[in-house]
């Protein structure tokens, strides 16, 4: 199990873990072709923006892929998602199709949100997804709910609830974690900490920068996790999600992570250096790191590079699919405001 | 096959920029996620990343070539056989954002920024009473300033007026502002007085409330307003209940700015005209200029002002420029309204955004023969009925405009005022041209569906005309 560190050092996830088990082969194999659907993803809608195709805000999860695929490694059928704005690979992860969530990206009729929502509001019903929310802090209670209806129906489903560094400091979260350990609501607060809050970093937001202990004085447990490396954010993940599902109540996992991009489309990212960034890439990329395993193990390069070409075929349909799909029809306009 | 890469846009109102640095060179190989190259606007520089893997066999943009239009191919990448199509595809036009009245995401440069044409010089009223300030404009200095400076010259010159006013918001130090309306503050006046908040609006909203209680006089900035439904109980409750509260004992000289209402394609939690819920509220005053000099004016005013005043202001008029009055002490009343445009047969009453489409209406109407009255309120409350209902004396007929949802607004208010005060003067039941019921869809054409245009108000003021 990943051991707690306390201070921060200057590269930004230069923590010391002890070795986290090992993943199966084929688990490894698995987590590749899920963090490359999201990398590919990401990279393709970032040229979608890019040529005019995507509109307004645009939030890449570019570096951050091990979180929530080893997360979603514990997730059984009716746990609840609930994110941020940066929600794209949550989306993927959580089974939703691409060609929906790039249609949405576009504005198009066969999006998600059949193309009202776009990139920050996005759900789906049957995926247990509850989205994709734009207001900093204001999904953390929300996913605390979701983790009340698990408690009050009796079943053993929990609630994964991703939130940034930044959103880490609303009220909002405070409120919820005392609610949160007073009920024993089955919930795992997801922290992703990429060390930045658009141009903020933590150091300059945060009081303290631990913020899995944040939840100390609701008695709620925490750890720092690598976020970085699958295998780590696996093994937490395993046990905070078991011990939810026991009835042991909430956990925070703050999964120390990274974004490649900027905060959101068009970020001229003076907060931080060039050589920030590609230490990061070079000596922690989630993806790489999973790829030099399967190497060792035996795979060949070829094969490694026969699964990026198909993502690469699934996420290039999606994204035909999704600039040639038609917008809305306009009576759209005002329907779904009210239910029933 | 080759495929072409073509030069991105960093934001959807960027039109060209410049190609900084190549960092491959032709032969290269690449893998998606690798930089290949740095491209350059006037104040941001961005990495290109390829997104494709193969090799690159021809460079067409030299390095250091300036106004690269975007789309423009910038090099050729032989790929493996699993070179992506779509990024030989040129976008359909149809999709392409408009750059004109399509901002972009959260950073935007002054020189992105739609050139929207700028609105006709402060033709000031008769009844804009400014005291002993100089209102006349005619052999007054002007000089063209974008709404964005002129909100942070305002900022600057009453900071070096009184040094108890001080600013304080998410990003408005060291990131200059998330819009880039507090450039140049944090140089001048020091982390001291130009403060960086975490994410926690309602804590900071009433940090700013308690020290204004004490006497001091702070900026408040939201990112958007939208933010601000995190603090509107500090807004509220803290600082416009107050005065009333301690029977006058002590009060709030507080401004809460930032931008208000819709940006575009940012959906609904970030697109939403917060103009009727504070001008509902007693013991605030609201101001929402639309003109780069009014928004100077009205801001050292409402610095100066005693009381909470909630400052709209629009991130789509930030570009704007409009000449600005080089006069010492340029203060624009609160609770003046303006006539932007005279004209007697039909009085349009407008703020902030809305008076892009009242002016834009005008001067079609005008082209058919018909001469409005356009009004710009300016403040919200108080509200200048008087300058509203002396123009419908004049021209029996009232169109209001706004961004907002029609139901309950700043629109519905005036309507009821005029047709309480002045039932006799109207020739025909006033109209209203607002932003339609639902919250704000992402879809391109849903969206302007969804929001008030000046074909509208042609036609709400054709109508009152019985045209
Ligand atoms: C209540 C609220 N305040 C401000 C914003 C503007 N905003 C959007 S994202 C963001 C930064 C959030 O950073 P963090 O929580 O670390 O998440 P990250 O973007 O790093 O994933 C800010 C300030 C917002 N959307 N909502
Ligand atoms: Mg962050």
């Amino acid at each position: 199990m990943p051991t707690e560190k306390t201070s921060q050092t200057a590269d930004a996830v230069a923590h010391v873990w002890s070795d986290p088990p090992d993943l199966s082969p084929d688990q490894d194999l698995a987590a590749l072709r899920e963090m490359l659907r999201i990398r590919r993803f990401e990279e393709k809608a970032g040229q979608l923006y890019g040529m005019g195709f995507i509109g307004g805000f645009c939030h890449l999860y570019i570096g951050q892929e091990a979180v929530v695929v080893g997360l979603q490694i514990s997730a059984k059928a009716g746990d609840q998602v609930i994110t941020t704005y940066r929600d794209h690979g949550h989306m993927l992860a959580a089974g939703m199709d691409p060609k929906g969530v790039m249609a949405e990206l576009t504005g198009r009729a066969a999006g998600y949100s059949k193309g009202k929502g776009g990139s920050m509001h996005m759900f789906s019903a049957e995926k247990g997804f509850y989205g994709g929310h734009g207001i900093v802090g204001a999904s953390v209670p929300v996913g605390a709910g979701l983790a009340f209806s698990n408690l009050y129906r009796g079943n053993d489903n929990v609630c994964f609830c991703y939130f940034g560094d930044g959103a880490a400091n609303q009220g909002q979260v405070y409120e919820t974690f005392n609610m949160a350990e007073l009920w024993n609501l089955p919930i795992i607060f997801v922290i992703e900490n990429n060390k930045y809050a658009m141009g903020t970093s933590i150091e300059r937001s945060s009081a303290t920068t631990n913020l899995s202990n944040r939840g100390a004085s609701f008695a709620i447990p925490g750890q720092q996790v690598d976020g970085m490396d699958v295998r780590a954010v696996k093994a937490a993940g395993q046990s905070a999600v078991e011990a939810a599902r026991a009835g042991k109540g909430p956990y925070i996992l703050e999964m120390i992570t990274y974004r490649y991009r900027g905060h959101s489309m068009s970020d001229p990212a003076k907060y931080r250096t060039k050589e920030e960034v590609k230490k990061v890439r070079d000596d922690h990329d989630p993806i790489a790191q999973v790829r030099k395993r399967l190497l060792v193990g035996g795979m060949s390069e070829d094969e490694l590079k026969q699964i990026d070409r198909d993502i690469r075929s699934e996420i290039n349909a999606a994204a035909e699919f999704a600039q040639n799909a038609p917008e809305p029809e306009t009576n759209q306009l005002l329907t779904d405001v009210l239910a029933g | 096959m080759p495929s072409e890469i073509l030069m991105p846009a960093l934001s959807p109102t960027m039109e060209e920029g410049k190609l900084a640095k190549w960092l491959v060179k032709e032969g290269d190989a690449v893998a998606p996620g690798d930089i290949i190259a740095e491209i350059e606007t006037d104040k941001a520089t961005m990495d290109v990343e390829a997104v494709d893997e193969g090799t690159i066999t021809k460079l067409l943009v030299a390095e250091g070539s300036a106004n690269i239009a975007v789309n423009t191919p910038i090099a050729l990448i032989a790929g493996d056989d699993l070179a992506a199509t779509p990024n030989a595809v040129l976008p359909d036009p149809e999709a392409r954002q408009e750059p004109k009245a399509k901002p972009g995401p959260a950073v935007k440069q002054a020189d992105e920024m739609p050139s929207e044409k700028p609105h006709p010089a402060i033709g000031l009223s008769s009844g804009d009473a400014l005291g002993s300030i100089n209102t006349d404009l005619s052999g007054v200095e002007v000089i063209e300033t974008t709404m964005r400076e002129a909100l942070r010259d305002a900022m600057a010159q009453e900071m070096r007026r009184d040094a108890d006013v001080f600013l304080m918001g998410e990003e408005v130090a060291q990131y200059q502002g998330a819009y880039k309306v507090s450039q140049g503050l944090l140089e001048e006046f020091g982390d001291r007085r130009v403060i960086d908040t975490p994410i926690t609006e309602q804590g900071f909203a009433g940090i700013g409330v308690g020290a204004a209680l004490a006497g001091l006089k702070p900026i408040v900035e939201f990112m958007t307003w939208n933010f601000a439904m995190q603090a509107i109980d500090q807004i509220i409750n803290s600082a416009a209940k107050t005065r009333y509260m301690s029977g006058g004992q002590m009060h709030a000289p507080i401004v809460f700015r930032g931008p208000n209402g819709a940006a575009s394609r940012v959906g609904a939690q970030h697109s939403q005209c917060y103009s009727a819920w504070y001008a509902h509220v007693p013991g605030l005053k609201v101001v929402a200029p639309s003109t780069p000099a009014d928004a100077k004016g009205l801001l050292k005013s409402a610095i100066r002002d005693p009381n909470p005043v909630v400052f709209l202001e629009n991130e789509l008029l930030y570009g704007i420029a409009g000449p600005v009055p080089q006069v010492d002490e340029w203060l624009v009343p609160i609770g003046k309204a303006r006539i932007a445009r005279a004209g007697s047969d039909v009085t349009i009453v407008s703020f902030l955004r809305g008076m892009t489409y009242a002016l834009e209406a005008a001067d079609r109407l005008a082209e058919d023969g018909i001469a409005s009255e356009v009004i710009d309120l300016r403040t919200l409350r108080p509200l200048d009925l008087e300058t509203i209902l002396t123009s419908v004396s004049k021209t029996n007929r009232l169109v209001v405009v706004e961004e907002a949802w029609p139901v309950c607004s700043v629109g519905s208010e005036i309507c009821a005022q005029v047709s309480m005060q002045a039932f006799d003067d109207l020739d025909a039941p006033p109209r209203k041209v607002s932003g339609v019921d639902v919250p704000m869809p992402y879809a391109a054409n849903l969206e302007k569906l969804a929001l008030p245009s000046a074909d509208d108000v042609v036609a709400a003021a054709k109508a009152v005309l019985y045209l």
